[in-house]
């Protein structure tokens, strides 16, 4: 009922991968665009995001009032969303209606209207988003933690933007963004479901083999020295609950090292799915991390997680602390955790286990024809198809020395930054 | 121009294929087919919920399902989760008004293992007391977190008025001072009381055929008894507010301010139920968050979020509208839904409104049923609510046959402004 991934480049530039699927009458389509916060300057942060809201405010073929109602007449869901390294559109529909979506995503790859009252509006209404996102303790920590992690990589700033940049970015800063990084030779076209893969070629030819495309320069990204001293922020806010954040520079998606940092991961805070619909997994109660802060009483909860990236981004441990002890008890328990990691090498049948648990979760997502669509393209937007395919099988591969390997290399104190969000009132010196 | 439709033959689930056994103890079992993926989901419910609470103990029927899993005769907590992590399999238990529920997922050769699990946590806890004292404190810090959150006390409020003196106000997870109160000894006793097998019902969907799931049933479960195992109580009706009900809770040092508002609704088996439904998706689900969507954040820009809910439970259900706001907009984006509300009550939706939700709602079946969890949701929600195995196959009939004039009826018997709630919380809105 599945076929293997199908691989198509057009003269423009654009690339199309196709996975046949014929477990339900459905499809999902999905355009990727190698744009998010990375490719972001000064004063510009957010923009991509913002550009993501744009492409929902219409076409001349397609208004923005209509557009919405379009897709859920037939059913089908759709959304987008903008990250570190890309932005993404989808949509999921009945198979019969799939040419809506095929017709919608060619047209505003190009001729988003850009409204400036529009665009007045959407400004509000990402405001509203970052106000939101700012009632968190943990949004605010995880903001402050990033932006200490990094002195010039964009990857320093929220996907979201600055409220400061937001109120000045004008419509022609949005225009110029979109058509700079919105075409076919930046674009990869993932579609997964109930069709033919050559009449689906066709259909995405004709409508894309002559929609004009020029090479993006995106400019060169600087990468950005190591961290050469711990460094400490500390948020204070309402509430009576503390949050402790690590970060530790973790090694670019495509360095090999990604792989042992993943399993390292599994056994010091529990495995993280690569599902983004489908489900996640498991839960993460047989953690190292786990054991010695919430088995402990110290933490209520304590999860991890590295982001496959282009550049190198944040391996990053976060706790909810218990409200009669200290961000510095709850840290001291971590060094612990993570010396022990560089100081023995971990039980074969510890990564054997994380293997199965990736090969569980892999079944999970692909029960679901969304994120078979998803999986498809999104390691092409930081590696390549293989290093999806190439997975469970990298995973499995891990070594003990490998683990304690880059625990020595990546998690280093000097190399991290330890951000703690405060209740307000609250005093550091433990009672 | 419509894809061939020879690629293959899609049949919904339905008589021919949920297969629903019931046990001599009483424990039904719908289980579904399908081998295109090596992996099992599966759900259920069984009727040991927040109904059953002490109102001074209020939390005890969910401290109860939390504890299920932190060790039993056989296991200890880091033996049980040591047993499903190892496999990347999830079991999880969390109770609700009415029942607990029970949800999972696993690969298939790893099922006879999870429902032998899946048995022990519900006829073997023993609740060690260190545990016990663990979860209770995870809650109180759970507890701290929720009054700190701007949506969920809006919520909670608006429950707690709406449904006042019914089961249906209060939090299924109790209060600070209730779970304060709650002792070990409440909770070996509630579940030797409330666990057994009548009522039980269990939902698997994937990889595994109808008679591997009973045999696996009956060899965990299929000797379960409970004689004692009391009845759900009669609840009371709930009460129509006579005046509206205007609050707002102050949580200080937010940015943005949660605001629910709205009233009774029907219950998930009233005839008026698919009426309402499709109504509230015009209202506030179609498209951007339909009409209220549309007004609140499309043409005025006032929310990132502004739609509408209807939530039909088994003995009442609410209509509620929501929005994030900035403090300053609160007024007016009420005043807007207010009018949408008035508008809505007054006058039919159009048939390109009720033919675009219909259109919606049947073209968005297969979606719902993309995965083995969730067609094992689906098919528990037929059986929670008895709607026959037939209603997959009969819905897109069900779902034509709603008219405008039903829908209007529908909305004006729910969605009066003489019996609104209207709750907001976070910063005062002079604070914008």
């Amino acid at each position: 009922m599945t076929s293997e991934p199908c691989y198509k480049l057009l003269p423009n530039g654009l690339a199309i991968y196709l996975m046949e699927i014929h477990t339900a009458p459905i499809i999902s389509h999905w355009v990727w665009y190698r744009v998010g916060s990375r490719y972001e300057t000064t004063g510009l942060t957010g923009i991509s995001h913002w550009v993501e809201h744009m492409q929902f405010k219409g076409t001349p073929r397609f208004p923005t009032s209509q557009l919405d109602k379009a897709i859920s007449r037939t059913g089908g869901v759709w959304n987008a969303f903008t990250y570190l390294d890309w932005t993404t559109f989808y949509e999921t529909l009945p198979a019969s209606q799939i040419d809506l979506a095929l017709d919608l995503e060619c047209d505003r790859m190009t001729a988003s209207l850009f409204d400036p009252a529009e665009v007045e509006a959407e400004r509000n209404v990402i405001l509203a988003e970052l106000e939101g996102n700012q009632n968190e303790p943990r949004f605010r920590l995880g903001e402050a933690v990033q932006k200490a992690a990094f002195d010039h990589h964009p990857y320093r700033n929220e996907v979201i933007g600055s409220r400061e940049d937001l109120k000045q970015i004008q419509r022609s800063h949005l225009f110029a963004h979109y058509r700079r990084y919105y075409q076919p030779a930046n674009a990869i076209i993932a579609v997964a479901g109930d069709f033919d893969a050559g009449e689906m070629f066709e259909r995405l030819t004709n409508r894309y083999a002559d929609v004009p495309s020029s090479p993006v320069n995106a400019g060169v990204v600087p990468l950005e020295p190591l961290l050469t001293a711990e460094r400490s922020v500390e948020v204070t806010g309402p509430g009576s609950t503390t949050y402790l954040q690590l970060a530790y520079r973790a090694p670019a998606a495509s360095n090999p090292d990604f792989f042992p940092l993943t399993i390292l991961d599994s056994l010091l805070c529990g495995p993280t799915s690569l599902n983004m619909f489908g489900g996640g997994g498991t839960t993460n109660k047989t953690s190292r991390l786990y054991k010695a802060l919430v088995e402990t009483e110290l933490a209520v909860s304590v999860r991890g997680g590295i982001q496959a990236t282009i550049d190198p981004f944040l391996y990053e441990i976060s706790t909810t602390l218990r409200p009669e002890h200290t961000p510095d008890q709850v840290l001291a328990v971590v060094n612990d955790q993570i010396s022990r990691l560089q100081d023995e090498l971990v039980p074969e049948a510890e990564i054997a286990r994380a293997a199965k648990q990736a090969r569980a979760m892999f079944a999970y997502g692909s029960e679901n024809i969304t994120n078979q669509a998803f999986w498809l393209g999104y390691a092409e937007m930081f590696a390549g198809y293989d290093w999806f395919v190439d997975y469970v099988k990298n995973l499995a591969q891990v070594t003990p020395p490998d683990v304690q390997r880059v625990a020595r290399n990546y998690l280093q104190a000097q190399q991290r930054v330890v951000g703690m969000y405060l209740p307000a009132g609250f005093s550091e010196k433990a009672p | 121009m419509i894809m061939r439709q020879s690629v293959s033959q899609h049949a919904l689930p339905g008589p021919e294929d949920i297969v629903r056994t019931v046990l001599p103890n009483g424990i039904t079992i719908l289980t579904w087919t399908n081998q295109t993926s090596p992996s099992v989901a599966f759900s259920g419910f069984l009727p040991a919920g927040s109904v059953f609470d002490p109102r001074e103990k209020l939390g005890l029927a969910a401290f109860t399902a939390a504890g299920l899993m932190r060790g039993t005769a056989q296991r200890s907590f880091q033996q049980i989760y040591d047993d499903q992590e190892s496999v990347g399999a999830s079991l999880g238990f969390s109770a609700s008004t009415h029942t607990v529920g029970v949800g999972g997922r696993c690969l298939a050769e790893d099922l006879p293992m999870m429902l032998k699990l899946l048995a022990e946590c519900l006829l073997q806890p023993i609740f060690p007391p260190e545990q016990v004292e663990r979860l209770r404190s995870q809650a109180m810090t759970s507890f701290a977190i929720r009054a700190q959150d701007t949506a969920e006390m809006a919520s909670l409020t608006f429950d707690e008025i709406l449904f006042a003196g019914h089961p249906y106000a209060l939090p299924d997870d109790g209060y600070t001072e209730t779970v304060a109160t709650i002792q070990r000894e409440d909770l070996t006793a509630f579940h030797r009381r409330h666990y057994g097998p009548r009522g039980l019902v269990l939902s698997v969907a994937g990889a595994v055929t109808a008679q591997q799931v009973v045999d696996q049933v009956v060899e965990a479960l299929g000797s379960w008894t409970n004689p004692d195992q009391p009845f759900e109580p009669l609840l009371p009706d709930v009460q129509t507010l006579v005046v509206p009900v205007r609050r707002h809770i102050y949580i200080p040092g937010k940015t943005q301010v949660d605001l629910v508002l709205g009233s009774l609704g029907p219950k998930r088996t009233d005839p008026d139920y698919q009426a309402a439904s499709l109504g509230n998706n015009i209202l506030g689900q179609f498209g951007m968050m339909g009409r209220i969507g549309s007004i609140v954040r499309e043409k005025s820009g006032l929310a990132y979020s502004a739609s509408t809910s209807l939530n039909g439970s088994r003995a009442a259900g609410s209509w509620e509208l929501s929005a994030g706001v900035a403090p300053e907009n609160l007024e007016r984006v009420i005043e807007l839904m207010m009018a949408e509300v008035g508008h809505f009550t007054r006058e039919p939706v159009s048939s390109e409104e009720l033919k675009d939700s219909q259109s919606s709602y049947i073209g968005g079946l297969p979606l719902s049923l993309e995965s083995n969890a969730g067609v094992s949701r689906v098919i528990l929600n037929i059986e929670r609510y008895q709607l026959g195995l037939d209603y997959l196959l009969n819905y897109a009939s069900m779902i034509e046959s709603i008219t405008p004039e039903q829908i209007l009826e529908t909305a004006q018997r729910y969605l009066d402004p003489a019996h609104f709630v209207i709750i907001s919380a976070g910063p005062h809105p002079s604070e914008g």
